[in-house]
């Protein structure tokens, strides 16, 4: 009894951060890393063995694929995964008022962000099922010659940034639709739906430090923009989407929308600097590495870079403490080097040896540091143990030789 | 309300970093703490004190904020990054 009463008043005393009993599981996955500096107190609920070396996480430097949550947004979603859980189209008590406000909150500020009207906001699951909503309108055209013209605003595996405003104009003077994904552009470059003449528009939630799940398509309403709907049910989101809308979902990607409007010109200002530090120091270091992509129309966030004579996936598999990708998530299954790369009439080999960088808001200078020394070293020892290299050193012209007897 | 005095918006600089220092993941550990240097730094010359109250009143939101992101990622937290042994100063 006595000992109960004590428990129960030590409980209470101490804050949830002292008590390791609180903590969730790691589930992280635990990486290997030889640790060479001082033995630091790493908290850990599982039993790590005991040795010397120290359970360490790579960098991210992987921002194209996927992006954190910032913790404005995070504070944002959590009362509707608790307390506010309310149905938005519950049109009969406190609950679904309060999930609707926050919805339509939320439709606000992601308008806001691309200088659009409200009632021009579409919520979908994401930016894959906003193309696939735009291009759909496509088989809908009434008119014979009405045709849809749909173009990346950034792209995600050079960051190479399209004329949207000059392709916008041409569309509209030529009545054809124009639709952009801008994912990967949306609350990190300024975008007007006005000024670049865009009638839709993809947006993705877990791009902009938003959750994962969700998006939303911006259809224009004037002059009117009409699209078939995919999914048909309870004619939520005026019969364009139907399906719940997923209210704590929609008020992340809002609370994500309205902080990118707050931070996009500190961001850009950071991100072009890092950016800038980064290539610099890499090319400085290192002969026949190039920059794929247009180096004047280019987000800074996203370096594509060959590294010659080195294979890709070898270089990325020495960079094990930095998380990278060469060429897109959404192919990286396949071993064929990217459409992209091989579009902007990139060599084959280039081609295979392509990194891609990735620099968002919360990435560091010491984490860009790191990055280039760790990618220097490795380069350097991944050419000294290639036979193409030392051919290259000797003088032979590598485009000269032929590789097959007939 | 009586408007915001230079000493009450310092307490409120210092407060922010000290708490900002106590996030568990490394990435929001070190953008608070700019993010928070840097705007502090951009509005030090504002005059306007209807301006200023507004800032100060969005500076104590996002103290809210930062105190229950802290309290949350040290619920979930995880394996340092492998940069955060080499480096101490929190930046």
């Amino acid at each position: 009894m006595l000992l109960r009463t004590s428990w129960r008043l030590v409980a209470a005393a101490a804050p949830a951060a002292l008590w390791p009993r609180a903590r969730a599981p790691t589930r992280g996955l635990r990486l290997r890393v030889v640790d060479h500096g001082p033995q630091s107190a790493v908290p850990s609920d599982a039993a790590t063995a005991p040795e010397a070396e120290s359970v360490l996480r790579p960098l991210y430097m992987d921002v194209q694929a996927t992006t954190p949550l910032d913790p404005r947004v995070l504070d944002a979603m959590l009362p509707y995964l608790v307390n506010y859980y309310g149905n938005p189209h519950s049109r009969t008590h406190a609950y679904g008022w309060e999930s609707e406000a926050a919805m339509e909150r939320a439709r606000q500020q992601v308008a806001s962000l691309i200088g659009a009207d409200p009632r021009e906001i579409i919520f979908t699951s994401g930016a894959t099922e906003s193309n696939n909503i735009a291009i759909k309108e496509l088989e809908a055209a009434i008119q014979p010659d009405t045709s849809l013209v749909s173009v990346m605003t950034v792209n995600n595996e050079i960051g190479v940034k399209q004329p949207i405003a000059e392709i916008g104009h041409i569309c509209s003077s030529r009545k054809v639709y124009f639709h952009t994904d801008a994912a990967q552009a949306v609350g990190k470059i300024p975008l007007d739906v006005n000024d670049m003449k865009i009638d839709l528009m993809s947006i993705s939630g877990h791009k902009i430090y938003g959750p994962k799940g969700v998006g939303a398509i911006y259809i224009r309403r004037r002059p009117r923009v009409r699209v078939e709907a995919l999914q048909s049910g309870g004619g939520q989101e005026r019969g364009m989407r139907s399906g719940t809308v997923p209210t704590p979902l929609v008020v992340g990607l809002g609370a994500a929308c309205e902080v990118a409007q707050q931070e996009m010109e500190y961001d850009h200002k950071r991100i072009s600097k890092l950016a800038e530090r980064l290539t610099r120091k890499i090319m400085k270091s290192l002969p026949d590495v190039v920059m794929n992509g247009d180096p004047e129309h280019h987000y800074p966030g996203c370096i594509n870079l060959s590294f010659a004579y080195v294979e890709g996936e070898s270089l990325l598999m020495a960079l094990k403490d930095v998380a990278l990708s060469s060429g897109s998530a959404c192919t990286s299954a396949s071993l064929e080097p990217s459409y992209v790369l091989r579009a902007i009439g990139t060599d084959e080999d280039l081609a295979h040896s392509s990194i891609r960088f990735g620099i968002g808001r919360f990435t560091t200078e010491e984490e860009v540091d790191y990055t280039v020394e760790k990618c220097i070293y490795h380069v350097k020892r991944l050419r000294e143990m290639s036979p193409l290299w030392e051919m290259v050193q000797d003088g032979i012209d590598l485009k000269s030789i032929k590789w097959t007897q007939h | 309300m009586a408007a915001s005095s230079r000493a009450q918006v310092l307490d409120l600089y210092r407060t922010m970093l000290r708490e900002s220092k106590h996030f568990s993941a490394y990435s929001y550990r070190s953008y608070a703490i700019r993010r928070i240097r840097d705007a502090f730094r951009e509005n030090k010359n504002v005059k306007d004190p209807v301006q200023i109250q507004a800032l100060v009143n969005k500076a104590k939101r996002d103290l809210g904020i930062i105190r229950r992101q802290v309290h949350i990622g040290q619920m979930y937290s995880t394996d340092k990054l492998i940069i955060e042994n080499q480096e101490k100063p929190r930046t």
